[in-house]
């Protein structure tokens, strides 16, 4: 339907949902290069006014993209719980913000109305709310999921131990391991994004990542980041397969530019869930999403990249994933063009994905090509860890070398941890404490030439020093 | 001595500066001596050392940095600065096109200058749709199919995202490429885009006539690697080729991919195109396992 608002002597008309959500969304390059975003600073605004005046339930009418056309859509209006949107029913976009904020709104509210809030409607409160909005309600939420860890209690930052190596080397994907074993990283999941495809080589960095994980004993989870349909063949011939990752996007097309649809990762999960290798408990998928990917795939139907990259939370919150995170600066520069649209569509991706009842973490990252540095990344990390993010990820010295591109450093969760009292996945901190790389007030011990860690590597990965 | 930086730099050698279009070859890792801390001997060491230094040989991820508290000791902030600001300056520093221009003359080719719709790098990284197609005046200036006929392998060199690795291989790979390309072939005018894309070359290549086009273009740099050059090998180039459509040699430079070995690489590529009239993923790069072949019978 049309919409019109009227500021300061100007009318502004807007001819769907899509286009007002689009409009009132704070300006980033991927809008402008998709032709939807705002052209003037008071359209922006008198977007937003607009969108504040519309109600919730309006969002259940007017779908983005078409139920019939959009198996996305389909997930999301079949999966709406009406018992769990009645406590919110009544409002508009504008009073949902007023709502998040309120005192009313506390953690055990924010989970039950979590299964009534469809993408959109999160989309749509976020482009209303400021940086510290996001962050405040953000932190309110509570989503905690467990394989071998439980990951998302409150006071805990959990991270991802990403040991890439260009040639998936064995030694050298071992040496990282081990370097961020000893600064207390992977309580989230040990994850490698391997260089290769071929399935000997993938079994042979399970059997890998496998072997380090019984060698000391750790309680957590391993992943390689293939794709599922490579994992699938992978547990067919009895792989050691933890978590089941998938990249994924928030409509139909844009996943079948994946090579994925709902089926595959229905089909993958009961995959995993039958090989029950989790402990503590059954969380056994892994998603990464990030802005722009619909876009780039040409599958974003006019939608701005917020709330197609809202609209991945629904997918990854109907299969329980243990770990979700935004990948929220990998893009590049015609997608978020610095700094400030990156930290902020960092807040938005987490706000979006917890209200949603996602277990959220961020690849808190960037490219050499976008506007951005270090201080940035800094910037964007400290809020986050203030907001209550799940994990980020750990690399060592901040430099993927595989993935060319910088992300968050075993010394960036360090840093974390210590400036916000913030602590490991507990079985995980048990563990550390055991092994003496920790003591019990979080801070990383100093390590000997002795150091069980160092002397009891699997032989045939790391001679002893 | 920070055991990181082992290679001790070399006074003869300019430091990297604008442009950089002499021919150091700074190891991104090593090209600077590290920051040593001036401490007395007889205190105690600000930051703690980790003792795995020696599983440093086998990756060259930034592993054992050590640590003051739990956060980077100077040196390592340092030298991930000095990464950072080499990938930054190989995306923003404007190419020389003139030298480069200069350099590819001296090969004894003729040469030719068009520049992408994109005007300025803050345009070409916001449009990368700019990048990919041809200002009205470099349109209008390129010989066409008619003046230029039965080019079978033209070659364009685009700045990319990194000038730097073009301005400093794309004359030396050329050279090699010159060594092993049939005698028989055409290359016609080799062509220097400014603020292209990969995608640029199916214009030019379309424009021209030529059978094949190989477009050497600077890669998005890495914070190790911020002049690499990749080789993208169209057949029949047009416009709206997609990248499936085409066959890549990627990581060229000296510490990755070494210039003859790329140009063999896409002088094999572009024989089997011509053969089989295709790039692409239905061309597969076989050349290794031939060679292998070849020096067995």
């Amino acid at each position: 339907m049309a919409y019109q608002h009227s500021v300061c002597a100007a009318t502004y008309l807007f001819s769907s949902l899509k286009e007002v959500m689009a409009k009132a969304a704070p300006a980033r390059s991927g809008d402008f290069l998709a032709g939807v975003a705002a052209e003037t600073y008071a359209e922006r605004m008198a977007a937003r006014m607009c969108l504040a005046t519309i109600p919730l339930k309006h969002f259940l009418e007017e779908l983005l993209i078409p139920y019939e056309a959009d198996e996305v859509s389909r997930l999301i209006v079949d999966s709406h719980d009406t018992r769990a949107f009645a406590e919110i029913s009544h409002l508009t976009v504008g009073d949902f913000r007023n709502w998040l904020l309120s005192d009313a709104a506390d953690s055990a509210a924010l989970k039950r109305i979590a299964p009534g809030i469809t993408p959109e409607m999160a989309a749509a409160v976020s482009k209303l709310m400021r940086n510290q909005d996001l962050i405040l309600v953000a932190a309110k939420c509570r989503v905690v999921t467990a394989f071998r860890d439980t990951i998302g209690l409150p006071g805990r930052l959990s991270s991802r131990l990403q040991p890439n190596h260009p040639t998936d080397d064995a030694q050298g994907i071992a040496a990282s391991m081990l370097d961020g074993l000893l600064y207390g990283a992977g309580d989230a999941v040990i994850g490698i994004n391997p260089a290769s495809d071929s399935l000997p080589a993938l079994m042979q960095l399970y059997d890998l990542v496998d072997e380090v994980i019984n060698q000391y004993n750790i309680p957590t989870q391993s992943c390689i980041l293939t794709h599922v349909t490579n994992q699938i063949k992978l547990m067919e011939k009895s792989a050691p397969v933890d978590l089941v990752f998938q990249s994924i996007a928030g409509t139909e097309q844009a996943n079948k530019g994946f090579g994925i649809n709902l089926e595959i990762l229905r089909e993958a999960q009961q995959a995993a869930l039958s090989l029950r290798r989790g402990t503590v408990g059954n969380n056994v998928m892994y998603f990464e999403t990030g802005q722009g990917s619909a876009l780039s795939a040409n599958a974003h139907h006019g939608i701005d990249q917020q709330t197609c990259e809202a609209r991945a939370y629904a997918v990854a919150r109907h299969f329980s994933p243990l770990l979700t995170n935004t990948v929220v600066g990998f893009i590049g520069p015609e997608y978020l063009f610095d700094g400030k649209q990156i930290i902020r569509a960092g807040l938005e991706d987490h706000f979006c994905g917890k209200l949603l009842g996602v277990p959220m973490g961020c690849d808190v990252c960037y490219t050499n090509h976008a506007e951005v540095d270090q201080d940035d990344m800094d910037t964007l990390m400290t809020l986050l860890a203030n907001a209550g993010v799940t994990y980020i990820m750990g690399v060592p010295g901040a430099d993927d070398i595989m993935l060319n591109y910088q992300t968050t450093s075993f010394h960036d969760i360090l840093y974390l941890r210590k400036l916000l009292g913030l602590h490991a996945a507990p079985e995980f901190e048990k563990w550390l404490m055991t092994m003496h790389i920790m003591d019990g007030k979080g801070q990383v011990l100093p390590v000997t030439q002795n150091h069980g860690m160092l002397t009891n590597m699997p032989r045939k990965l790391l001679p002893p020093p | 001595m920070n055991p990181k930086n082992p290679v001790e730099p070399n006074p003869s050698q300019p430091p990297l500066i604008r442009g950089g279009a002499d021919s150091a070859l700074p190891l991104i890792r090593g090209c600077w001596r590290g920051f040593e801390p001036n401490e007395q001997p007889a205190t105690k060491p600000l930051s703690t050392l980790d003792p795995w230094q020696e599983l440093k040989r086998f990756t060259s991820a930034r592993i054992a940095l050590g640590r003051v508290g739990s956060s980077l000791p100077t040196r390592e902030v340092l030298d991930f600065g000095i990464a950072h600001a080499m990938a930054r300056d190989a995306v923003h520093l404007p190419l020389d096109a003139d030298a480069l221009e200069a350099g590819i003359q001296s090969l004894g080719f003729t040469t030719l200058r068009v520049h992408s719709k994109a005007q300025n790098r803050q345009t070409y990284l916001l449009r990368p749709d700019f990048g990919r197609s041809l200002d009205d005046e470099s349109k209008q200036h390129l010989p066409t199919r008619k003046s230029s006929a039965s080019i079978d392998l033209l070659f364009v060199i685009g700045d990319g995202l990194s000038a730097l690795a073009i301005q400093r291989h794309a004359a030396p790979l050329l050279a090699e490429i010159q060594n092993c390309i049939p005698a028989a072939w055409k290359v016609g005018p080799v062509v220097i885009a400014e603020q292209a894309r990969v995608a640029l070359a199916d214009e030019i290549g379309e424009i021209m006539g030529a059978h094949m086009v190989a477009i050497l273009i600077g890669e998005r740099p890495g914070l190790s690697s911020p002049d690499s050059l990749g080789i993208y090998l169209t057949y029949a180039p047009r416009v709206g080729r997609i990248d499936a459509e085409r066959n890549c040699i990627s990581n060229v430079r000296p510490q990755g991919l070494h210039y003859a070995a790329a140009a063999k690489k896409l002088v094999w590529l572009a024989q089997e195109a011509m053969e089989l009239k295709l790039t692409g993923v239905a061309l597969n790069d076989e050349s290794e396992v031939r060679e292998v072949l070849a020096n067995n019978t």
